[in-house]
């Protein structure tokens, strides 16, 4: 395949998916009642999907959309009405679509006939949805029918790319005779002699005049998609007399004269003014690496600005009111500035929320369920850093949700609940993080068997007392799962372990809450961003090292006695009746030069996941500060217990801890049978 | 930081007269020449981006010796490697005086501490010899040729190799 047919190929798969995100929610609204401009929208979406089809050849998709479209114009002309079975079966042609979009970009097909099935529902449901006395289409269209009718003169001349495109003038003509009376006149003046035609290439054109109420937006919507390969002139009867037409077409600039014409600005108005959505602020496409150059470009200058900070104090300027004056002043600007472009690489969850409704589908189609999906706050943004690694464990929680959570809908019945279980994703900003929170409405978790189940597995002592909160938190220990059926939806007991140290790599914290018979509900608390995180700065011997904020759970200098060593395992710290473990980081990363006695230096403790806590012994803390997360592995290659590097105000590289690594790495790690730090 | 130069198309580099009728020639090929103790070794002069002065580094826990530590490279976090331990004669003590030579080896920035830089060389192909099979007391897959020019001797060293081997023994130094 040559360069260029390969980068329209891949607008093309961008517009796609860039349509089917917009139908995605649109479809999951046809539910309670889809308004015309709803229809429209999807229609036009699956309309464009389609065109670009054709033109690729991707057959099966455009005999799929094709058949979609059908039905979406029945709907939209109201000669079928939208029952649930036609919801049920609109909303896995999109899916369908979706998943052909997705073959025909991969390059592996969908096993032969997988969308047959699914076309002859269609088909069936149109058939049987049509009502018996349809209601008149004009009607629908043209809402005030007092208005007089106006004959419009429409002069329509197809290009060939016009059929290339899988357009079809012959449908453009049937649906301008659905706005109103129509006259048509063929031109077949340019049609050949059947020896030198070209079966590929158009000669027909239409001199058609409409009389119709309909607006002149209804009659250029009908060419919306054939504007660029038509020539197209509306015009209303009496002005076109007066030799003062409103034309559109691709060559001319349009124009607006007379009190009779209409004034056509552009096809884009008219689609924006058609469209559902208010009409938005505009935007750009700008390619993601060179925001990310712009993002890393404003990291050097939040170094460099700390770093200017850092050299006049040392010289002893500081203090003279001007220059102090100037360096807050750049402070300022340099945060706003870091704010301007985190921001506009942040994206609204939405881009993975919208995949959780066909999660849920099929997940629990498969099970016999039924189930819908309600979000909230999906607008809320975060940085694409962020969300690029949100959507694994996300849909694994979803995923179980439905599997673990969810009653059949027999049993739903005899509880009293309504038979179709409802999950629920929400999103929203709280104190610098987001929290995402996933709901269901289903039996909540089995207490007992949780508890019968880690007593089993030993991973608790018989005696051992827990509340219900930490029976809860049990599920997340590695290799927990109370499914005695390995299902193919939520895998085979590497589950919400899994789901958990993701999201812990990523910064966040992930807990449950469950009420027996009314559902569970986890809640997800994730960093605005990657790229940057609040760290405390420690010296060990000549050394700095960056600690994540988020997993500190406190320092101190510990009193010697309260440090005793344990045969074979190392060092612990008597912390408030408890034993946690020191790992010396000088030992650790052979650093010389540093403080080896606890009692000397400090001992920071943090939260190192399902390790538990350990107490890393340092010599100083050197303060806090926002830095810019660097990559170690760009140029080297990962290092166990090292996240990545930074560049402190000094111009100095520190590199940041990774806790859970360190916990891993260390000799002195606590053993799994240590159980003070284990259920918290 | 006023002794760092930057290498661009123009190589603004001395120059020793004697090699530069040569560079003309369609074979010819262009080594930056440094030295560690005395002896002079080569490395091709489009993988090199950069020479500048040594600035202490941050060290990386369970390196290997010849492993220095990160700098920070306009923003980028670079590794050095001390090129003298590396051919197994010790660490290098590093003063002001010591060059850090940052080369592209594929898609990764790397720094070669050196005791320091010397020149510019230009040979054709035809003039680099063979290494000839002698005892080896280190790993030698990074060495290319050698090249006499008057009465001193060039090693010429490939980045390519040198990385590949050092790569093989970290991986044995972790496992």
């Amino acid at each position: 395949m040559d360069g260029r047919l390969s980068q329209f190929l891949q607008t093309y798969f961008e517009e796609c998916r860039d349509s089917l995100s917009v139908c995605e929610p649109l479809v999951a609204t046809l539910g309670e009642g889809a308004d015309q401009e709803t229809i429209n929208t999807i229609f036009r979406c699956i309309h464009s999907i389609k065109g670009g089809g054709a033109a690729f050849g991707f057959e099966r998709l455009v005999a799929f959309c094709h058949g979609l479209e059908t039905a979406l114009e029945a709907l939209r002309s109201h000669r079928v009405v939208l029952d649930r079975a036609g919801y049920s079966v609109l909303v896995r042609s999109f899916d369908m679509v979706a998943d052909l979009v997705a073959a025909a970009q991969t390059g592996v097909d969908l096993a032969a006939g997988a969308e047959a099935g699914l076309a002859r529902d269609l088909q069936a449901w149109l058939l049987a949805a049509a009502p018996t006395a349809p209601p008149s289409p004009c009607q629908a269209l043209t809402p005030s029918p007092a208005e007089e009718p106006v004959t419009w003169r429409i002069q329509f001349a197809p290009e060939s790319n016009l059929l290339r495109k899988a357009n079809e003038p012959l449908l453009l003509i049937r649906e301008l005779s659905r706005l109103g009376q129509v006259h048509i006149i063929a031109d077949t003046g340019r049609v050949p002699d059947l020896d030198s035609i070209d079966p590929e290439a158009a000669y027909l054109a239409w001199d058609i005049d409409l009389t119709t109420t309909a607006p002149l937006n209804d009659i250029l919507e009908v060419f919306e998609f054939v504007t660029d390969d038509c020539r197209l002139t509306v015009a209303q009867r009496d002005a076109a007399a007066n030799g003062l037409p409103a034309r559109l077409s691709d060559d001319t600039a349009p124009t607006a004269a007379g009190p009779e014409s209409v004034a056509i600005t552009s096809n884009g108005s008219s689609r924006a003014s058609a469209s559902a959505v208010p009409t938005s602020a505009p935007t750009i496409r700008v390619d993601l690496d060179k925001v990310d150059r712009l993002a890393n470009m404003v990291g050097e200058i939040v170094i460099a600005q700390s770093m200017l900070a850092q050299r006049f104090a040392e010289l002893g300027v500081r203090d003279r009111t001007e220059i102090n004056h100037g360096l807050e002043q750049l402070a300022q600007y340099t945060r706003d500035l870091q704010d301007s472009v985190m921001a506009i690489r942040a994206q609204p969850v939405k881009s993975v929320f919208q995949r959780m409704p066909r999660i849920v589908r099929d997940v629990a189609a498969l099970l016999g369920k039924e189930a819908r999906v309600v979000t909230t706050g999906e607008q809320t943004e975060i940085d694409k850093t962020v969300i690029e690694q949100l959507a694994d464990p996300l849909t694994h929680l979803v995923r179980n949700a439905v599997d673990h959570g969810l009653e059949p809908p027999d049993e739903r019945d005899r509880l009293g609940k309504p038979r179709e279980g409802t999950i629920s994703l929400s999103a929203d900003h709280r104190g610098g993080r987001i929290v995402i929170e996933i709901a269901d409405d289903g039996r909540g978790i089995n207490r007992p068997r949780v508890l019968e189940k880690a007593r089993n597995l030993g991973l608790i002592a018989e005696d051992h007392a827990l509340t219900d909160a930490d029976i809860d938190a049990l599920i997340f220990l590695p290799g927990f799962s109370t499914n005695e059926l390995v299902s193919e939806i939520s895998g085979r007991g590497v589950g919400m372990d899994v789901v958990k140290r993701n999201i812990q790599a990523l910064g966040g914290r992930i807990s449950v809450t469950s009420t027996a018979g009314e559902g569970s509900r986890f809640s997800l608390s994730l960093p605005l961003t990657l790229a940057v995180l609040d760290g405390l700065v420690v010296a060990v011997g000549a050394e700095s090292y960056i600690i994540p904020i988020q997993v500190i759970v406190e320092s101190l200098r510990p009193r010697a006695t309260d440090v005793h060593r344990v045969v074979g395992r190392g060092d612990v710290l008597a912390l408030r009746g408890s034993y946690v473990p020191l790992v010396y980081l000088h030992r650790v990363f052979e650093v010389e030069g540093a403080v080896s006695d606890p009692s000397k230096g400090i001992v920071v403790i943090i939260d190192a996941e399902d390790r538990g806590q350990i107490g890393l012994v340092v010599d100083d803390l050197l303060g806090q500060q926002q830095v810019v997360v660097k990559s170690l592995e760009a140029n080297y290659e990962p290092v166990q217990g090292i996240g990545g590097a930074t560049i402190l105000g000094s111009g100095q590289v520190a590199l940041i801890l990774d806790a859970a690594g360190l916990a891993t790495s260390s000799p002195h790690r606590p053993g799994s049978d240590s159980q003070g730090g284990r259920i918290r | 930081m006023t002794r760092d130069i930057v290498v661009g198309a123009n190589r603004a580099m001395p120059s020793s007269s004697q090699h530069g009728t040569e560079a003309d020639a369609a074979d010819s090929r262009q080594f930056i020449t440094f030295t560690i103790d005395q002896e002079e070794y080569g490395v091709d002069i489009m993988a090199v981006r950069e020479i500048k002065g040594w600035v202490p580094t941050a060290s990386i826990p369970k390196a290997p010796a010849h492993v220095r530590g990160v700098i920070n490279l306009r923003g980028i976090i670079v590794p050095i490697f001390d090129l003298r331990a590396r051919f197994g004669q010790g660490l290098t003590e590093p003063t002001r005086t010591h060059v850090v030579i940052i080369v592209m080896v594929g898609p990764r920035t790397i720094g070669l501490l050196v005791d320091s830089v010397s020149d510019i060389l230009s040979t054709s192909s035809a003039d680099i010899r063979p290494v000839p099979e002698m005892d080896r007391s280190i790993d030698d897959a990074f060495l290319d040729g050698l090249v006499a020019t008057g009465d001193r001797m060039v090693t010429l060293i490939s980045l390519d190799g040198l990385f590949r081997s050092t790569a093989t023994s970290a991986d044995l130094l972790a496992s």
